[in-house]
């Protein structure tokens, strides 16, 4: 069936290519909220409602229209088990609200998983474009011709001061969000992060770490996105944050140089160790595994490792998180279990790689 | 590691909260989790960005001019989906499009909290939005008019007269 496919490969199509400074923004985002002028919000919304609304926006999906864009698949969320929503999550393909809460929701996916168009979430339309490396621009400039193709069949709730009308205040205007999902160990390393975090949120700018708002950043991951959607222009919005991923970019070059300069040796060591464990241990925690992928990907982009490809690394990321472990071995598993598999998954694909590369 | 308030199941969920610069971690598992209901994200009921908007919406910018404008306001009801400001401002969430209309009031000040603004300068829709575009560039004509008149262009300030005109019949026939 092909709506399976999302669920069997741990990295969507777009995440295989390459883009500007890869070795430090692993994905650029950018989402816009839109909703329909007659009916209520999704919250409010009855189930009729809901049906009728995702009925609408994905009819106009299926008409053609998106045809330029490239070829869409509707997959509707109350025809998917829990697991397979999950993995949705995991893969950023859909938000967790849109999976356990949503009344008539569904999600249109490109081919390569680069869009994702959600129905019924917080709000009635959310156009999310993902892009490999540093193109925010580029995932800016896609989002806002997906909006055009839809604004043309669907009358948008708008208002003239307030601009595109949202659930939350804190989308309204343009209703865009747009982030950059940045690795930064040498900033965390050389202790610099804070500074430059609570810099960046002075700038209208949101720091959050990979999975969800307010957590921990779990292996050296932070996603950097946009506060203000209201009174700033589209690509007044897009440039603040261009220009300060930009920056964020440029200081985290100079630590890894000077990381590599002056301590060398201990961060060889860092690398190699993690690796180690990574390759051999039997028992990984999500949280373990986060920091020594980490290390492991840092040690690769700084030339301290073969054999292993950031290409590889990015999927271990989505591949041990618990849905998609569970989904890869079939079975509901205990948090004990979980980590064992993981273990597993991590040495296999390490070794093949070591085998491939010939070691 | 063992869960920190059943003793029992393993552990899953680990985090670390700050509030007020005093840090507390916890370690415990799902099913604990999810009856404390703590700010696990993702998890139903957590803490959310809604619980900390309506933070900024119990600010009552109407405090000044005495508390029964403030009571008269709360009782504010949208006509189209029946949310009430009090609702609103509980669970920092509209019902629906109107909602804005109806609360426009008491938006202001907090949209300049949230943005450091109040109005939009962004994309407008081209079908529906024609008539904004209108309105727009007629501004600017205007403005552009009255600074022709001040320099005594009047030959291209006659122009901009007549452009404005065309715009402004386009408007009425939409």
């Amino acid at each position: 069936m092909a709506s399976r496919r999302f669920s069997e490969q741990a990295l969507s199509d777009w995440m295989k290519g390459v883009g500007p400074d890869s070795e430090i923004v692993i994905s650029s985002r950018v989402r816009i909220a839109r909703n329909l002028r007659h009916f209520p919000f999704p919250m409010l919304a009855t189930n009729q409602q809901s049906l009728e609304v995702m009925n609408q926006l994905t009819a106009i999906a299926q008409s053609g229209k998106l045809d330029p864009v490239g070829r869409f698949e509707t997959i509707i969320l109350s025809e998917l088990s829990e697991l397979e929503r999950r993995v949705l999550v995991e893969k950023h393909l859909i938000s967790p609200n849109l999976a356990n809460e949503s009344r008539g929701g569904a999600v249109i996916l490109s081919e390569n998983e680069s869009v994702s168009i959600m129905i019924n979430e917080e709000d009635h339309l959310r156009i999310q474009c993902l892009y490999p490396g540093f193109q925010v621009k580029e995932a800016w400039t896609l989002a806002n011709q997906i909006d055009d193709i839809f604004e043309e069949e669907a009358n948008y709730a708008f208002d003239e001061k307030r601009g595109y009308l949202t659930t939350c205040p804190t989308n309204v205007g343009t209703g865009i969000r747009a982030s950059v999902m940045m690795h930064l160990p040498a900033l965390v390393l050389t202790q610099q992060i804070n500074r430059i975090l609570s810099a960046v949120t002075q700038v209208g700018l949101a720091v959050r770490g990979m999975y969800g708002e307010g957590s921990e950043a779990l292996g050296n991951l932070f996603q950097i996105s946009n506060q203000i959607t209201l009174g700033q222009t589209e690509s007044e919005i897009i440039d603040n944050l261009h220009g300060v991923a930009h920056q964020i970019i440029e200081h985290e070059k100079a630590a890894r140089q000077r990381l590599m300069s002056e301590s060398r040796l201990r961060i060889e060591d860092r690398v190699r160790r993690s690796y180690g464990i990574l390759s051999y241990a039997a028992v990984m925690d999500s949280k373990e595994s986060a920091q020594r992928l980490s290390d492991v990907r840092l040690g690769v982009d700084l030339g301290l490792l073969e054999h292993v490809t950031s290409q590889s690394l990015n999927e271990l990321i989505v591949m041990t998180q618990p849905g998609f472990l569970q989904q890869t071995f079939n079975e509901k598993m205990s948090a004990d279990q979980r980590d064992y598999r993981r273990a597993e998954l991590i040495r296999n694909q390490l070794r093949g790689q070591t085998e491939h590369g010939g070691a | 590691m063992i869960c920190q308030e059943c003793g029992k199941k393993p552990a899953t969920l680990h985090f670390t909260k700050i509030v007020n610069g005093e840090k507390t971690e916890f370690h415990i598992c799902e099913s604990c989790a999810r009856e404390r209901g703590e700010g696990i994200p993702g998890a139903p009921n957590g803490f959310s960005i809604h619980s900390l908007l309506s933070g900024l919406l119990d600010f009552d910018p109407s405090s000044t001019t005495g508390a029964n404008s403030a009571k008269q306001q709360e009782m504010i009801r949208c006509e189209h989906c029946g949310l009430t400001y009090t609702q609103f401002s509980k669970i920092g969430r509209f019902g629906c499009s109107n909602c804005y209309r109806q609360f426009s009031d008491r938006l202001d000040p907090l949209l300049k909290r949230v943005h450091g603004n109040s109005v939009h300068v962004g994309k407008i829709p081209k079908r529906s939005g024609g008539q904004i575009q209108y309105k727009r560039e007629i501004e600017q004509l205007r403005r552009d008019l009255q600074s022709r008149i001040e320099q005594e262009e009047f030959e291209s300030a006659a122009h901009i007269r007549d452009r404005i005109r065309e715009l402004e019949r386009k408007i009425v026939d939409l």
